[in-house]
Formats: C-alpha cells, sequence, structure tokens
C-alpha cells in the first residue's frame, strides 16, 4: 500500500489572518509539503495542473523535475494532468524526460478539467471533454509503446515517422491512473488498458464512488488483466489531525467554513458523515480510512489532500508529521495484513521492469 | 391494473400553504381521473421548504444529502408529475426553480408534468405561460396544455370564480391523466449497469 499527498496548489487567503501567500510563497510551500511527505515515510507527492487563479501548479514537470533532484525516494506524481488540453505528444516527452532525471520515480494520473473556459484558452472545447480524453491517451499510449508512430484523429495535427524522445526508462512506460469525480467512461478507460482508476473521494458521498470502482473492477476483469480485485485503484482522502478531536474540529472548522468549494454550503459536521473527510483525532482518522477497504475492496494508493483552504504552512507541516507518525504507520500495517497475496501492490517503476522481465523471459523460453 | 407513481411537488413556504392546498387538490383529481382510466395510483407528495438547506448545499457542494436524494429519486422515477410553485416577483420561487437547477440533464424528458401556481392576485396568472412553462419545455417533459392558477379569491368565495377554479383543475388533471395512462415509460439506462464499451468510445 502507497500513502501520499496530494496537493491542488490553491492560493486561498487564511481566513483567520485575511493573509494571502504570495505565489512564490505558495509554490515553495508545495515544495516543502513534498519533502516533508518524503521525510515523514510517506510513499507519494502528487500534484495538481491549473491554469487559472487562484492556483499556481500550471508546469508539473518543472515542479516535478526539481523534487527529483531534492527527494531520494518518493514517487512523483500529478493529480491531475490533463489529457483534455495538454497536447499528448508534449505528455509523452515530459514525463519521459522526468522519469529519467527521477530514475523511474515518477507516475501520473489523467483528468480532464472541469473548468469550461480553460478549454478554449488552449483551442479546445469542454463540450469534448471525453472524446478528448479518448483520443489523446490512446495517442500517449501508442507513443510510450512504439518507437515510430504514424498516426492520425480529430484533435491534433497527424504524425508521421514520429518517434517521441527520450524513450521511457528501460523501456517501461510511467503507470497512468485516470480520475474521475462522475464519469462511467473514464473508469471503462482505464479498465481497458489495464491502468489504474483513481476515486478523488474528496467532495462526494462514498456511494457515489463505489460505483465507479465496481465499474472500473468489474471491465478490469472483462478485458482480461486479472481479477476485479485486482485492478488497481487510488483514493483520495482529507484529513484534519490534532490530538483532541475537539480541539481539531475548533481549529478546522474557519477554514472549513470559508474552503472554495464547499464552503457556505454544508456545515462541517455534516460534510464529515456525508464525506470521507476527517477531523478529528489520529484513531479517528485510522477508523474512517480503514473503513475505505471495506467500501472499495483492497486498494494500491491512498493520497490525503492536507495543504488546502488557507491552512499556513506550519500548520500543514504539523499536520504531516502527526499523519506520517501516528496514523500512516498503523494504516500501512493494517491494510497491509488485510491484503490477500493475489492483490497486487502499488504500483513502481522497479515492480514494472520486473514484470516485464518475467515476460520476456517466458516469451524467451515458450515462443509463440 | 395498471399501476403508476405520480410526484407531487410543492413550493409552498407557509404552514399551511395555499401552494400545499393547490397540490393536494390536483393530486386527488389526477388519482381519480386516473381510476376512471383503470389505473390504480401511488403518490407522493414533496414540500420543497423540508429540503431547502439540502437543495442550497447541493447548489455548493454537488452532490445530494440522503433525504433530499431520496426525493430527487421519487421525482425521477415517477410516470408523472405534477408542480405547484407561489409565484414570487412574476416568476416562480426561487425554491422551486432550486429544485429543478439540481436535477440531472434530460430525467425529466418525456414526462407528463402538470404545472400550477399560486398568487395573491390573479395579474400573476400568466406567469405560468411566460415562466414555468418554459422551463419545462426547456427540460423536455410534456406539459398538460391546461395550467392551474389560484388567486386568493378562487379559495372560498362562494363565486363563479371557485367553481372555475375547479374546472380547471379537473381538465388538468384529465388530460395528465390521459398522458400518464397512455404507455409505459420506458426504464433509464443506468450508465454504471449499461456500459458503453471502450471499442465504441474510441470510434465515435
Amino acid at each position: 500500500m502507497q500513502f501520499g499527498v496530494f496537493s491542488v496548489g490553491d492560493v486561498t487567503p487564511d481566513p483567520k489572518t485575511g493573509r494571502v501567500p504570495t505565489e512564490a510563497e505558495r509554490i515553495k510551500a508545495m515544495v516543502a509539503v513534498a519533502l516533508k511527505t518524503e521525510e515523514i515515510g510517506l510513499d507519494v507527492f502528487a500534484t495538481g495542473e491549473h491554469h487559472n487563479p487562484p492556483f499556481v501548479p500550471s508546469s508539473p514537470t518543472t515542479m516535478l523535475g526539481y523534487l527529483a533532484a531534492r527527494t531520494e525516494r518518493i514517487i512523483l506524481s500529478t493529480a491531475t494532468t490533463l489529457i483534455t488540453t495538454n497536447d499528448p505528444v508534449k505528455i509523452a516527452e515530459d514525463f519521459a524526460m522526468l522519469q529519467h532525471l527521477a530514475d523511474g520515480r515518477v507516475d501520473l494520473m489523467m483528468g480532464r478539467g472541469n473548468t469550461g473556459p480553460v478549454y478554449p484558452w488552449f483551442g479546445k472545447d469542454i463540450r469534448d471533454g471525453i472524446p478528448l480524453a479518448i483520443e489523446n491517451y490512446h495517442l500517449l499510449h501508442r507513443l510510450w509503446r512504439e518507437d515510430v508512430v504514424d498516426w492520425e484523429g480529430k484533435y491534433r495535427t497527424p504524425l508521421q515517422s514520429f518517434t517521441s524522445t527520450p524513450r521511457p526508462l528501460d523501456g517501461i512506460p510511467p503507470f497512468v491512473w485516470h480520475g474521475s469525480i462522475r464519469s462511467p467512461e473514464i473508469a471503462e478507460q482505464a479498465a481497458y488498458y489495464g491502468d489504474g482508476f483513481f476515486a478523488n473521494n474528496i467532495f462526494w458521498p462514498k456511494e457515489h464512488f463505489i460505483r465507479l470502482i465496481d465499474l472500473y473492477r468489474r471491465r478490469f476483469e472483462h478485458y482480461g488483466h486479472g481479477g476485479a480485485d485486482q485492478a488497481m485503484v487510488g483514493l483520495g482522502g482529507q484529513v484534519f489531525i490534532r490530538k483532541n478531536s475537539q480541539d481539531a474540529v475548533r481549529e478546522f472548522r474557519p477554514y472549513f467554513d470559508h474552503a472554495p468549494v464547499y464552503g457556505y454550503g454544508p456545515t462541517l459536521e455534516e460534510f464529515t458523515e456525508q464525506t470521507p473527510l476527517t477531523v478529528g483525532s489520529p484513531q479517528q482518522v485510522i477508523e474512517k480510512t480503514l473503513k475505505f477497504r471495506d467500501y472499495f475492496g483492497d486498494y494500491q494508493r491512498q493520497l490525503f489532500l492536507m495543504d488546502h483552504a488557507g491552512l499556513p504552512l506550519s500548520t500543514v507541516l504539523e499536520q504531516l508529521e502527526m499523519l506520517g507518525g501516528e496514523v500512516v504507520p498503523v494504516l500501512r500495517k493494517e491494510f497491509d495484513s488485510l491484503r490477500p497475496t493475489h492483490v497486487p501492490e502499488g504500483p513502481t517503476h522497479a515492480g514494472l521492469k520486473a514484470v516485464a522481465e518475467g515476460r520476456a523471459l517466458v516469451e524467451a523460453v515458450e515462443p509463440n | 391494473m395498471k399501476r403508476r407513481k405520480l410526484a407531487v411537488i410543492s413550493g409552498g413556504l407557509a404552514q399551511p400553504s395555499s401552494t400545499r392546498l393547490l397540490a393536494d387538490r390536483l393530486a386527488m383529481a389526477a388519482e381519480q381521473a386516473l381510476a376512471e382510466l383503470d389505473v390504480e395510483t401511488e403518490i407522493d407528495m414533496l414540500d420543497l421548504r423540508d429540503y431547502a438547506r439540502g437543495m442550497t448545499n447541493m447548489l455548493v457542494t454537488g452532490f445530494a444529502d440522503e433525504r433530499l436524494g431520496a426525493a430527487i429519486k421519487e421525482v425521477v422515477e415517477s410516470d408523472g408529475l405534477i408542480t405547484v410553485t407561489p409565484i414570487f416577483n412574476a416568476s416562480y420561487s426561487g425554491l422551486f426553480k432550486i429544485f429543478f437547477d439540481v436535477l440531472e440533464p434530460g430525467v425529466l424528458a418525456g414526462k407528463p408534468v402538470v404545472i400550477a401556481a399560486t398568487a395573491g392576485s390573479p395579474r400573476h396568472s400568466l406567469a405560468l405561460e411566460h415562466a414555468v412553462r418554459p422551463l419545462f419545455s426547456h427540460m423536455r417533459a410534456l406539459v398538460v396544455p391546461t395550467a392551474v392558477f389560484a388567486a386568493s379569491e378562487d379559495w372560498g368565495s362562494g363565486t363563479s370564480a371557485e367553481q372555475a377554479l375547479s374546472e380547471r383543475i379537473d381538465r388538468a388533471a384529465g388530460e395528465f391523466a390521459r398522458w400518464v395512462a397512455a404507455e409505459d415509460r420506458p426504464s433509464r439506462l443506468d450508465p454504471y449497469e449499461d456500459v458503453t464499451s471502450f471499442e465504441d468510445l474510441l470510434d465515435s
């Protein structure tokens, strides 16, 4: 089981002080969160991609490339990479380059983006969101697996004899997750390729995500990638931890009440009851997160949203200390002891390489 | 004997409410008209004021809480819908509109709908034709030709106005009942069960 942190990169005023961090401060804060993620023993840091204020991370591979040099162990990932408005050729190149620089510590999550105006800024139309995600990813998938690609589609210039460089490290393309909040088509897409499926699991009740993940698992098996329980599932989560749960609620409430997305809507109590958000003691976070397994089955990656809604960096770093010190070690032990042996662990470059080498060996011994 | 499920939505805010009163009258008339067509009905009454916070929360968060989710399900799965709104500022009330704004696109397509409204003055009556009918036409519902409007004077003044209200209720209920009874609604496809295969997605 892999644990990590994903950051949206929002620039939000701290509701307690009214202070708005500068872009420079916010970007450096994301770096500090990523470094802390490694320091506390977690496995993954993932950055969002946005092209509109109030968000800073427009250039994920720049940030992840920098982090590759500053870290040694964590997987550098995205949540999400816009498969609709980015050119799939550039995604192929950028992430293959990052993969070499980071010695394989790279994977990425495809997402469509739900901000209408962003699409035309990149010459696209949000109404084509699903077809763009399907065509663009189909090309990206080929670019990493075929040395020379001839290609023609609806949404970009045709390619003749194109080789995307650098080639993926060791011939192993970065592992891909497909993230979706509400589209069965994306669960189907992840299943078709045998890729991972990530349910953001933050803003909506679990019942909704159970349906999406069940669909993905069923179709993963249908396409012959393994049993439904062997499909690669990732989940988001959102926590605020203090030793004493009343302190957690008191401290987090103003951030919740003014947060982008759900602020000024439901109460903190309603939202924690209806969605996976946990605000409380380490034990409460552990109990609620362990329940995810009951709802969604054994899964491979758990990412937490920690730095958002204007929380000061010092608080976020304290939160990470508690997450890494008191929560994740217990979760890791519990999840690992519950997971049957035939269910795969979270994807790593080394793991994918070993599978590929095993397959090559079998083919050499038993040529068809 | 055929069976049909009706959902009745009242946007009234007061308790008791004349809007709810009109909704009850329409529901009873529809039940009777359907009984005459040999159709047994099951009626679900929804007072939108009971879902007021759930609806505004959903505008912000995008998801329905459990109670509102159940109410929406009743409406979506109904064979016909009776709707009554108070007229505020020459149109449907804000609360009434929010309910239809949080529905998924297309869920009312082809569904028979009665539109009705209440107000303090008969001068608001054409709001049904100018505001409420276009709302449901936009949602591709089948709006019955007779819209039912009741002003304060339509309730119990013992005049011809009162008589006219009963006639309008019966006429709207009759039109509604014929459509509701006519055909079985096709069951809606469940996108999680009836998956479009990826080959089809790639080809399209």
